[in-house]
């Protein structure tokens, strides 16, 4: 179908009652963005729809107010640009931050893959805090399952990897 | 614009290496793109950056990328100071996402010789590494954008959690900082109207489906990318093995089934559809971007189904690039406006196919 004012494809269409009668219009995005009462972003990005969606449906309770002490940012800020403000972000909002990667990443609260040889110039291997991770992960796990011979033989393994 | 030993206009009469339609299963699958999202640590994410700390963080990440050596011949494009049209044209070759464009503020893109790795710098994150390569060869594209991503790390400081991984500006990037997209051409699919089965077992799966140039466009002319959304819990192994095994041959599968369905069963009307495709690109004398899009995907099918002779592909996939409005602008050494630049894509195509 082609636009009403210009000959490109319309992909905008808009039905509108105006004193009884029925009006039909079919835009273009271009001229659509020119037509007063139209919404001018008529794509939202898939990120945008994404972090919107999961925020309107993460029912979180108890919201952090105050601001991270590194960029200044609040929940609130987040919730309204779906962008953090710093790296620290994670840490400080990590309880309300949780429920909604599970929601954007199939129910994944941990990471898995490439991991840096280093960090922040300290000589830290990173691949060693991730193992670490995955280890106390389990050892959680173990626990909660009440399989206490896995937890004893992981307490040894998390212990072993701290002390070397 | 700043330039080591490669200007833009290098690029601009070609096709970078994605779009030479020689790669593995090129007859369906267009490209391969792998996109890796990272944050320099000690720096706030770019939505909390001062200028002045963007701009230094952008000198830092410049120097690094280009002293990295990521090809033989490496060209940086300070998008800050580059004119629109310049801007426009790597978005067009797929080098830049629109919004990096269209933003403000001290940014750029580094792009390798062959136009196989682009870096932007400042974007939505600090650095997006991506590769593009022609074909289904996501294994290779992973191969070469984990050593780009080596190199970098061993200069830069990357924002790394042990529990949450690469961590980035938004939330749903976090992790691997992934995205795998594969770039299709199903007409035939669009043709015997079962596409929206492609889009429900991909939303099924969830991956996104999304037009020629991602986020947020419409897909034309038959092309469709499909891309990872899970960034955490699964490694980028696992993705890729994902799409390489599972969810591309399927697809390559469905669409080889409805070609066979149409050169059976609608001869007449395959061939039809691919010489009138013919007829209007030989002798049209104005032609908008949009229509090219949607003639060229049926001569591309007809050239892959064997219905028309002594058009290469490369012809038409260059043609695709070649005809966008930045790169006609670019050929042609001057600004176009509507019926101009309609009138000047006409003669260039008509050039091309020798008529």
């Amino acid at each position: 179908m082609k636009c009403d004012s210009c000959n490109n494809t319309a992909t905008v269409h808009l039905t509108e009652i105006r004193s009884g009668k029925k009006i039909e219009k079919h835009l273009c995005e271009k001229c659509a963005a020119q037509t007063d009462g139209l919404p001018a972003k008529t794509h939202t990005p898939i990120n945008e729809l994404l972090t919107n969606f999961v925020l309107a449906h993460s029912g979180i309770p108890k919201e952090t107010t105050a601001g991270c002490e590194h960029c200044g940012i609040t929940w609130a800020d987040f919730r309204q640009g779906g962008l953090l403000g710093c790296e620290h972000d994670y840490n400080f909002f990590d309880k309300d931050l949780t429920p909604l990667l599970q929601r954007a990443h199939e129910g994944a609260t941990h990471h898995v893959g490439k991991v840096p040889v280093r960090k922040g110039g300290t000589g830290v291997p990173m691949k060693k805090a991730v193992d670490m991770s995955k280890l106390r992960k389990e050892l959680q796990r173990a626990v909660e399952a009440e399989d206490y011979e896995r937890a004893a033989q992981l307490r040894d393994l998390v212990r072993q990897a701290e002390g070397g | 614009m700043e330039a080591k030993s490669l200007k833009l206009s290098d690029l601009a009469n070609g096709a970078g290496e994605w779009l030479r339609g020689s790669g593995p299963q090129s007859e369906i699958v267009i490209s391969s793109r792998i996109r890796l999202a990272r944050n320099v640590s000690g720096f706030q994410f770019l939505t909390k950056c001062s200028r002045t700390q963007r701009a230094s963080l952008e000198q830092k990440i410049r120097d690094v990328v280009l002293g990295a050596a990521i090809s033989p011949k490496t060209l940086y494009v300070d998008l800050e100071k580059a004119p629109e049209n310049d801007r426009l044209l790597l978005v067009e070759r797929h080098l830049i996402s629109k919004p990096h464009a269209q933003a403000e503020g001290a940014r750029g893109v580094a792009v390798s010789g062959d136009e196989t790795v682009s870096i932007m710098v400042n974007e939505e994150d600090h650095l997006r590494i991506q590769v593009l390569r022609s074909g289904l060869q996501l294994e290779e594209a992973w191969e070469q954008i984990s050593k780009v991503d080596d190199s970098l790390e061993s200069k830069l400081d990357f924002a790394f959690h042990p529990r949450f991984g690469y961590l980035t500006a938004c939330p749903t990037n976090v992790g691997t900082g992934i995205r795998v997209s594969v770039m299709l051409h199903l007409p035939a699919l669009k043709l015997t109207g079962e596409i929206e089965k492609v889009f429900r077992a991909a939303k099924d799966l969830r991956l996104a489906v999304r037009g020629l140039y991602g986020e947020g466009t419409e897909a034309t002319g038959d092309f469709y990318q499909i891309s990872n959304q899970t960034t955490l819990g699964k490694s980028e192994d696992d993705i890729i093995t994902e799409f390489k095994h599972l969810v591309i041959p399927k697809i390559i599968d469905f669409e080889h089934h409805a070609r066979r369905v149409l050169l059976q069963d609608r001869t007449v009307a395959l061939d039809d559809k691919v010489h009138r495709a013919l007829g209007l690109l030989r002798s049209a004398r104005m032609m908008a971007s949009e229509e090219v899009l949607f003639l060229l995907s049926h001569l591309r099918m007809g050239i892959n189904l064997g219905r028309l002779k002594g058009i290469d592909i490369k012809t038409v996939n260059e043609l695709f690039l070649l005809t966008q409005p930045a790169h006609l602008q670019k050929l042609t050494g001057r600004k176009l406006e509507g019926d101009q630049r309609r009138a000047a894509r006409a003669d260039y195509i008509r050039q091309r196919l020798g008529a």
